[in-house]
């Protein structure tokens, strides 16, 4: 059980780390590289905690292996604000409410954005549907989906 | 505690309480920078994992723990052996009562295994690989028993016994023989025939509801560390970390001062993380490899073996007069506790007939056993299940009466001086407002489309207080650290910290909240029983009235005048006979050094006086008659607060409650096969309501205030959960014309009872 | 376990047949993955296919469609022209599980995982997909509806893999579509899948019609009498009746934790009816 050496970029800086062939990205970000803002709910791509970007695509992080981030780009919720600018969806899940616990939170703002990159303005619908990966078990997804919806306008300008 | 030298909350205009400030944790929790469960990472950490039964009910003949314990890179392994037998022995947590007989069973089986999933032994080692690699070593005979599932079954006089020595409490002659009924509980007023006697209508129903389970999307997680001398520290994700270090010091035999807990931040709970599953072993592991050992559930894991809340089987009897007058009520609840005694059938059967001013009523309830994992608390524990029932009957009633469903729960509605079944006469209770809210609706008022249906109910939920402790510690600038025990799960930080800042007269920044760990705190019952912002809210303001005494004394003592002439006002100090002379918190605080030394506020109380919570909702749903599917169209939730101390918080409650609800009512079940083992034992066929299920979830918050707390706070959290079932059970029945008496209602049963519905 | 990703078809072939029995390919890794987390397999290699170059991207042609069997159904759905000429196919490959496992999710997974309830699979079936597959041997074409032979077992030889799919240019006047049945509105497994294709004359009598079903049977179904129930007819309420019932009778499923026996076989005549409402809609507005 060899550990293969990887390189990679993470939110925008080089990163190198050892992993065994099963450990999930997920497992590498959190385990290895402390980086636990990405959370484990189900380890089975149901619940959406571990969203992340690969090169550019929204993904979980828990099916993706440690090794297929060779040569990648992987953006976390740690690199979503910068310095100390919040990125508008983070200030608007705040304005709104919209997290209760807290822990689905990380996952949500990664999908979210991966939306608004997409398309700029859109429907109550379409926020609801792109969202459907990401469980909450707390918010009843209302205030969510109004905070995106607010981001998004504010994003427009 | 009202310090009459304390202008009255009453008297005076509030600027933050009512609010809707950003979160003091925010920041955090939009980061990733929040440290939940299973976030932590020390030097020297193994990796604990938990060899799980894959019976129902077995034997356990032998464990053979050799082979693991020599594959390198084990450092202990513990079962049953490494825990003290314990006496049965009732203790409370939440609204529910423990036993550390079976605790200490639940924790880590004992003689036998009693559901799939429980635990039989737990490894340490150094990485995740050889602790799994180990569990596979161990080897377990197990003589496999009959095992039984559902409640009527496990109450038949030849069911398979869980527990041979287990004679039903509540019954007098205690019964000759043991069986699964652990308790029978009874509430009764009145005179339930002479009240049947007299109704024109009588409507009798038998309902069936699943057990459920949380679903908090965090899995449970602790790290234990138990160093040689025997002093240890544990980290988990918990609603209650005082309770989990006396739950763990009683299980490990350890003294309360040596084990200090922290909680973690805390990714959902709903009454699920009121238990210890993982903590003790994380511990006993600890103690034995001397250690730090880190352990976190898989999802499977919290399927099958953390606790949901119970099935049921609930017969509801309702008999009303022809002008809408309920004139006799009875009910009898039947209610899983899984494997171990503790069902929430008595909140359950106090809840059943709440909302109603009734002569005449009886509720009968039995806790029993059964081969699924021990229920924990799930938010309203019991309420929803009684209340599900009872509501669709009141509707079935009001649509016999040809009432309308809000016109006949008022005619009937308690009210402040209404005396409930169980026992208390309630003071003000905010059902008739919240039911005349919903009527004056716009939503409610809106005609349904050809197809659709509507359905209303409300619910009813009593609420805790309890033993709880906070201190505010001035800092010389002028800022205040909130230091409070119990973990915020929604919001709490942000609610205790308006209460602080309100009372002390400053600006809500300058109130920095944390939660304190065991050892720096005194006691503090859990996060639950919608408790934190009643009780820690107003041992915040006694302690903050403790700062404001404290603040008066110096001042009086700079100005050289009595106490007595200075009062507090608008966050300063000022003498009564002379308006020039004011001080500032901040002005009191730089020369406390000189003034006499550091200023701390204390509370250490025992809240009492929550007030219940009281709630009606309305949905409106489509069928489609091919499929069975139901679609929510439109749902609106309505919630005395008492005060909403952060409306936005207290409006995310009231919408997070109402879609479990949905999901309770729609599509969330267990599926076991005959064996008795789980078989959707994750988020893919466990169903939980997703964000394209749901519409918005409207809400009106009405405040009837409670005069026991200061800012007449009522605890708001777990009241939201219980009318939605009952409300869409309703609006289906309205769309259909078929009266669901079964949960969930999922496309499968919908279909056969359309089906049936058109062959009839 | 061992991670390659080679950066051929002919090293990716040399790696498989290096490890016969013992090597599994990895394309999303959406079902790979959960497999390898409970244990259900432990593969002494995996094989990431995603590198090789003939098994990513779209590429159109007079012919039809070619797509490789690696790339993601996010990026897929991405293809407006695939979308225009293939409405059917692209909804029913948008329907496998999340945008986050639609960012990894690839029509070579979901077909090789051969569960009888993939969602792509009855909508390629209907649509006369053919998938395009390398080996020790070299490499072939087969029907899509003859890859799946149980559940989790496929046709697909030791060593072999798919390269990619290709769906021939649609005719005048078609159309498909696909519809599954779920409890939820998303993030389910189909309870019932049914893709149809039709083709329509001048005068709007069907010519030619495939209807395929996912989670009745074993394996995904391609209906011969239900496609009969179309041919000749204008799709009419009665046409559609008999499709209806054509489905129902095809179905041999089973009651499992997502339905019953009954519910399938109901459900599976409503959505194959309002799949070929959909097909007929589009085929209608179709010319040239």
């Amino acid at each position: 059980m060899a550990k293969q050496h990887v390189t990679t970029t993470i939110n925008g800086d080089l990163a190198e780390f050892l992993c065994t062939p099963e450990q999930t990205l997920l497992d590498v970000l959190r385990d290895v590289l402390f980086l636990t803002g990405s959370k484990e709910g189900c380890a089975s791509g149901d619940c959406g905690a571990c969203s992340v970007m690969l090169d550019g695509r929204l993904v979980c992080s828990c099916l993706v292996l440690g090794a297929e981030a060779q040569g990648r780009k992987v953006e976390t919720i740690e690199g979503m604000a910068k310095g100390d600018e919040l990125h508008p969806l983070q200030r608007k899940f705040l304005e709104h409410a919209a997290l209760q616990c807290g822990v689905c939170t990380p996952g949500f703002l990664i999908a979210a954005k991966a939306l608004l990159e997409r398309k700029p303005d859109p429907t109550e619908t379409e926020v609801r549907y792109w969202l459907a990966g990401n469980l909450c078990r707390c918010t009843g997804y209302d205030k969510i989906v109004r905070a995106v919806l607010d981001a998004a306008a504010e994003m427009r300008g | 505690m009202n310090d009459p030298r304390t202008i009255g909350i009453t008297e005076r205009e509030l600027k933050i309480v009512g609010t809707r400030p950003l979160r003091p944790d925010g920041v955090d929790k939009v980061t990733g920078r929040a440290k939940f469960g299973a976030d932590l990472h020390v030097a020297n950490m193994l990796i604990g994992k938990v060899l799980r039964s894959p019976h129902a009910h077995a034997r356990i003949k032998s464990i053979d723990t050799s082979k693991a314990e020599a594959l390198a890179g084990v450092k202990a392994i513990v079962t049953a052996r490494d825990f003290s037998d314990l006496p049965s022995e009732f203790i409370p947590a939440g609204e529910m009562m423990v036993n550390f007989r079976d605790m200490t069973r639940n924790i880590m089986a004992r003689e036998k295994a009693l559901y799939e999933g429980h635990a039989i032994a737990a490894v340490a080692a150094v990485n995740d690989a050889i602790a799994a690699q180990a569990l596979d070593l161990i080897e377990v005979e197990y003589e496999v028993l009959p095992h039984v599932m559902e409640v009527e079954q496990a109450m038949a006089p030849d069911a398979p016994l869980l527990h041979d020595n287990m004679y039903t409490i509540g019954v007098d002659p205690k019964p000759a023989r043991p069986s699964n009924i652990a308790k029978r509980v009874e509430f009764a007023l009145g005179d339930i025939a002479a009240g049947f006697a007299k109704a024109d209508v009588v409507i009798e129903r038998e309902f069936t509801t699943q057990p459920v389970h949380q679903g908090y999307i965090e899995p449970h997680a602790c790290l234990a560390s138990v160093s040689e001398d025997g002093q240890a520290e544990l980290w988990c994700t918990t609603q209650g970390h005082f309770i989990v270090r006396n739950f763990c010091a009683k299980l490990l035999g350890m003294e309360l001062s040596k084990l200090r807990v922290t909680a973690s931040e805390i990714g959902g709970g709903f009454g699920g993380k009121t238990v210890v599953y993982l903590e003790p072993l994380a511990l006993a592991l600890s103690r034995k490899a001397c250690q730090p050992v880190k352990m976190v559930m898989s999802r499977i894991d919290v399927f099958k073996a953390t606790g949901p809340t119970s099935g049921s089987k609930v017969w509801v009897k309702v008999g009303a007069t022809r002008d809408g007058r309920i004139v006799a009520a009875d009910a009898l609840l039947k209610y899983q506790a899984g494997a171990f005694q503790g069902s929430p059938v008595q909140p359950g059967c106090m809840c059943a007939f709440a909302p109603y001013d009734l002569d005449n009523v009886r509720v009968i309830g039995f806790d029993v056993v059964v081969n699924r994992p021990k229920v924990a608390a799930y938010r309203a524990p019991g309420g929803p299940i009684a209340e599900y029932a009872v509501e669709s009957v009141i509707d079935e009633l009001a649509r016999r009466l040809k009432l309308d469903p809000i016109e006949f729960r008022l005619k009937n509605a308690a009210k402040e001086g209404t005396r409930a079944a169980y026992g208390p006469k309630f003071g003000p209770i905010g059902l008739v407002q919240t039911l005349e809210a919903a009527r004056a609706s716009e939503h409610y008022r809106t005609p349904l489309k050809a197809g659709q249906g509507r359905g209303v109910a409300s619910g009813f939920w009593f609420n805790i207080g309890g033993e709880t402790c906070a201190a505010l510690n001035l800092s010389e600038d002028g800022g205040v650290t909130l230091v409070a025990g119990t973990p915020d799960i929604g919001g709490s930080r942000a609610s205790l910290s308006m209460m602080a800042a309100e009372e002390l007269g400053i600006e809500l920044d300058k109130v920095r909240p944390l939660i304190a760990d065991t050892s720096a705190l005194g006691y503090n019952f859990l996060t639950g029983g919608s408790r934190v912002t009643f009780s820690s809210g107003m041992a915040v303001v006694e302690a903050a009235r403790d700062v404001i005494r404290q603040l008066r004394e110096r001042a009086a003592k700079i100005w050289e005048i009595p106490v007595d002439n200075v009062i507090w006002e608008d966050g300063h100090a000022r003498a009564i006979t002379d308006d020039s002379k004011r001080l500032s918190l901040a002005d009191l605080a730089k020369t406390m050094g000189k003034t006499g030394g550091p200023i701390v506020g204390n509370a250490a109380i025992n809240a009492q006086g929550a007030g219940p919570s009281l709630a009606t909702h309305l949905v409106d749903v489509e069928v489609d008659r091919e499929t069975g599917k139901v679609t929510i169209l439109r749902y609106t939730a309505i919630q005395d607060a008492g005060k909403a101390v952060h409306p936005s918080y207290v409006e995310g409650q009231m919408q997070g409650g109402a879609v479990q609800g949905i999901g309770w009512a729609l599509n969330e079940e267990y599926i076991y096969d005959d064996k008795g083992r789980l078989l959707n034992a994750g988020f893919l066929d466990y169903r939980i309501p997703v964000c394209s299920d749901v519409p918005m979830i409207d809400t009106i918050i009405v405040e009837v205030p409670n005069p026991r707390h200061p800012y007449g706070v009522r605890g708001v959290g777990e009241t939201p959960i219980v009318p939605p079932m009952a409300a869409i059970a309703n609006a289906v029945a309205n769309a259909l014309g078929i009266r669901f008496t079964a949960l969930p209602m999922s496309p499968p049963r919908v279909l056969k009872a359309i089906e049936e519905a058109q062959a009839a | 376990m061992n991670y390659h990703s080679p950066r051929s078809v002919k090293e990716a072939v040399d790696l498989l047949a290096a490890h016969p029995g013992a090597a599994h390919v990895l394309a999303g890794g959406t079902d790979l993955l959960v497999k390898l987390r409970s244990g259900f397999v432990a593969p002494e290699l995996v094989v990431d296919v995603k590198a090789i170059p003939q098994l990513r991207g779209i590429q159109a042609d007079a012919s039809g469609f070619r797509i490789g069997a690696g790339t993601s159904c996010a990026e897929i759905g991405e293809d407006a022209a695939l979308a225009a000429a293939w409405p059917g196919v692209v909804e029913a490959l948008q329907l496998i599980g999340s945008t986050q496992i639609q960012g990894r999710a690839t029509l070579g997974g979901n077909l090789c995982n051969a569960s009888p309830a993939a969602d792509s699979v009855p909508a390629l079936i209907a649509a006369g997909a053919v998938c395009e597959i390398a080996g020790p041997g070299g490499t072939r074409e087969v029907t899509v509806e003859n890859i799946i032979t149980s559940p989790g077992r496929t046709s697909l030889a030791r060593g072999e893999f798919i390269l990619a799919f290709r769906l021939p240019k649609p005719r005048a006047r078609s159309g498909d579509a696909y519809l599954r049945f779920i409890p939820r509105t998303e993030m389910d497994i189909a309870v019932v899948g049914a893709g149809v294709a039709l083709t329509l004359d001048d005068a709007g009598v069907c010519t030619h019609a495939r209807v395929a079903l996912g989670a009745v049977a074993p394996t995904p179904l391609l209906v011969a009498d239900a496609a009969k129930a179309l041919i000749g007819s204008r799709v009419d309420d009665k046409a559609l009746a008999a499709l209806a019932a054509a489905v129902s009778a095809a179905c041999k499923p089973i009651d499992d934790k997502r339905g019953t026996i009954a519910y399938r076989i109901k459900v599976s005549g409503v959505l194959a009816r309002r799949a070929a409402n959909i097909a007929l809609e589009r085929a209608r507005g179709r010319h040239g």
